[in-house]
């Protein structure tokens, strides 16, 4: 169920955080609604969503990152549910490419400590604050974001040789 | 086996030492107790009553030490590949090693844009036989095993190898 409450209640407390135009429905998943921010204040923006009573969206479902192409940014997105409410909203924010951080919400939500670790696993997002930030799934010693639109594969790692002819497969 | 034929009582077998040697590894080929993907449930299946690998002599082993065999039955990510590396190079010699599948034989479907995945066991360890499938089924797997136990029937491991 949309809750139009989620984008009055950023709106009416910080009217700067949500650009002008951005807000709507995502167009196959009817009862999605999205929010776009700003970066600064999401700390404070998520304890309150998670706090307020009309909201009490305390289950972070999801936090996934996205980037959007060789001359956009990068962008972040959270899918929230409150369990008393039953209803739900994302928020998405967009981060500059060259210099990607954003405020931790671990403290927030304790399951967005391991989302928030993937994240800065596969796009080398820098979430300021959190508890541990280090890679999740991949080796520490890894090079590069795997899923950024320009990564390309590493060579050898620690002496393998990654082949990389790769006609005659099919 | 020549003028020593017939010369002894029953029951008294005469071979060489050679043959006894790679006869009773052949027949008990234990095997590493490790999977990685999919194609391990496949592995426990053929472990399991119905397949039953203990009827040709093979038993799993949770230590490389004790293991002679070692079938890779998965995708090896470039994270466990020096993992698996190393397990292989606690086991104790003979060894032998099993590349189960397309994952671990080729990289499989991680062939072209898998990023984190190994293209091949065969680029960190010395494979003996290649089990093609996706996962392969236990009787394909067995049939691997098999062809594993020919190999080692037929190493002389006290000859002196030619140059």
């Amino acid at each position: 169920m949309i809750n139009p409450r989620i984008i009055e209640f950023i709106r009416s407390r910080w009217p700067e955080a949500v650009p002008e135009v951005e807000t709507g429905t995502t167009g196959d998943a009817p009862g999605e609604a999205y929010v776009p921010l700003r970066p600064n204040d999401w700390n404070e923006i998520a304890r309150q969503l998670r706090d307020d009573p009309a909201l009490k969206l305390d289950s972070l479902q999801c936090i996934t990152g996205v980037d959007l192409g060789p001359e956009a940014n990068l962008e972040i997105r959270y899918n929230l549910h409150s369990m008393e409410h039953r209803h739900h909203g994302e928020i998405r924010i967009e981060v500059p490419k060259e210099t990607p951080e954003l405020p931790s919400v671990a403290a927030v939500w304790d399951i967005a400590d391991w989302f928030e670790r993937e994240v800065y696993d596969m796009y080398g997002i820098r979430f300021s604050g959190h508890p541990n930030l280090m890679r999740i799934l991949l080796p520490d010693d890894w090079e590069g974001w795997p899923l950024r639109k320009d990564y390309e594969e590493p060579e050898t790692y620690h002496g393998i040789v990654v082949p990389k002819v790769k006609t005659g497969w099919e | 086996m020549g003028v020593l034929e017939h010369k002894f009582q029953d029951n008294i077998v005469v071979a060489k030492l050679d043959q006894l040697m790679s006869w009773a590894r052949s027949t008990s080929p234990w095997y590493f107790q490790f999977g990685l993907a999919c194609c391990a449930i496949e592995m426990m299946a053929t472990a399991a009553s119905r397949h039953d690998l203990e009827r040709i002599g093979m038993m799993p082993r949770s230590s490389p030490r004790q293991a002679d065999v070692m079938i890779v039955a998965g995708t090896v990510t470039m994270k466990m590949s020096l993992r698996v590396k190393r397990l292989y190079e606690q086991m104790a010699d003979p060894k032998y090693v099993i590349a189960m599948g397309s994952c671990a034989t080729s990289g499989g479907p991680y062939w072209q844009y898998g990023y984190h995945v190994l293209k091949g066991v065969d680029l960190i360890v010395p494979v003996d036989v290649y089990v093609p499938g996706c996962p392969p089924r236990p009787e394909a797997l067995i049939e691997g095993l098999i062809k594993l136990q020919e190999k080692i029937r037929h190493d002389r491991p006290l000859t002196k190898q030619q140059a």
